[in-house]
């Protein structure tokens, strides 16, 4: 009797740290994605949008790739790029497409909960839920993560572009260096495979190409393509990589 | 197009992306062709918003204060730096080389 107790005891005292920890992890993550919104709302507005539009971008669009990209391209060719920047936010939103396939059977039933989950369904919260080692943990690191990068990239947007307001010239505060690092930084932990560095150079070196030659925001576009072309031949990937692998043995 | 329309417009297509993930059967993920582009699709799209980001000022390709801040913001996340540590270093190097007049 007395050990069964406390064997109930350990079995609970391990369910409390797993949720213990799921709560670490998704507010860790929040807060951490939270606080680039601060550099999203301040390039938003040195981008030319006001502070009203940034905060539609992070309300409803939240995604922060997505919003980058809007901006970027916007920043780069006025307001005749804005179909190119309208392109390049929706191709960014294109991964959420999958990410939401991964969530469905997790989220369950439920209309509103099921449009809930799909507003807050980004790079972070389906990253936190698919590490969690039970469908209930990744249900919870879900939501978490989830509806805390939402409330906080929403307020640091805000306190950005208020920011950003004040700044005055963006150049003379290197804001526009610092869009090129975002997108490397968004970049960068994508970059662990062959395939994918290929694709990163190749659609880098394609879109410096046709600059001078294409309206601004359609060498973005363009280079999508490589994507598009490396992925359906699947030109160095994982079967190229065995084949070589098997090729370096013999 | 106003600026405006473009964002509702941009907003509402990122919004109805992440519906159709709920709204579509799981199998179809499941074929590794549609899996990899979409993949790689990020990848591509990111490559060219950091070269055009760097180098493009219109329809030119310029070397100026940009390009020495974004080489800082590689050695940084070759060092595990966050994001935030990374902009913030990148906007500061672009500021500080335009300040002494190093680069335009």
């Amino acid at each position: 009797m007395l050990v069964m107790r406390s064997a109930n005891r350990t079995k609970v005292d391990a369910a409390t740290r797993a949720v213990r920890e799921v709560w670490r992890e998704g507010l860790g993550v929040a807060i951490a994605a939270s606080a680039y919104g601060i550099s999203f709302g301040a390039l938003a507005v040195a981008s030319g949008l006001d502070i009203w539009q940034t905060c539609v971008l992070s309300l409803v669009m939240f995604t922060g790739g997505s919003q980058f990209a809007f901006i970027g391209v916007l920043g780069a060719g006025g307001l005749a790029a804005l179909p190119s920047a309208i392109a390049s936010a929706a191709l960014l939103g294109v991964r959420n497409v999958a990410y939401g396939m991964r969530m469905s059977s997790l989220i369950g039933d439920g209309f509103w909960r099921r449009t809930a989950a799909a507003q807050v369904t980004i790079d972070e919260s389906t990253a936190v839920a698919i590490s969690q080692e039970s469908p209930a943990l990744g249900r919870l690191g879900f939501w978490i993560t989830g509806l805390g990068v939402f409330i906080g990239w929403n307020l640091t947007t805000l306190a950005g572009a208020l920011l950003g307001d004040v700044l005055g010239d963006p150049k003379s505060w290197g804001l526009d260096a610092a869009a090129a690092a975002a997108f490397l930084a968004l970049l960068w932990p994508r970059l662990k495979q062959r395939q994918a560095i290929a694709v990163g150079v190749a659609a880098a070196v394609v879109a410096a190409a046709l600059t001078p030659v294409l309206m601004p925001g359609m060498p973005v576009l363009v280079a999508a393509v490589v994507a598009i072309v490396v992925g359906w031949f699947n030109w160095l990937g994982r079967d190229g990589d065995a084949a070589s692998v098997k090729e370096a043995a013999s | 197009m106003t600026l405006w329309n473009a964002v509702l417009l941009a907003a509402c297509i990122c919004v109805g992306l992440k519906a159709v993930g709920y709204l579509i059967p799981a199998r179809l993920l499941e074929a590794p062709r549609p899996a990899r582009i979409s993949d790689l699709l990020t990848v591509a799209l990111l490559g060219a918003l950091v070269a055009v980001q760097s180098l493009g000022a219109g329809q030119a390709i310029v070397v100026d204060a940009r390009v020495p801040a974004v080489l800082v913001a590689a050695g940084l996340l070759w060092m595990r730096q966050s994001f935030l540590v990374v902009v913030v270093a990148a906007a500061a190097v672009a500021a500080l080389l335009r300040l002494v007049g190093w680069a335009v």
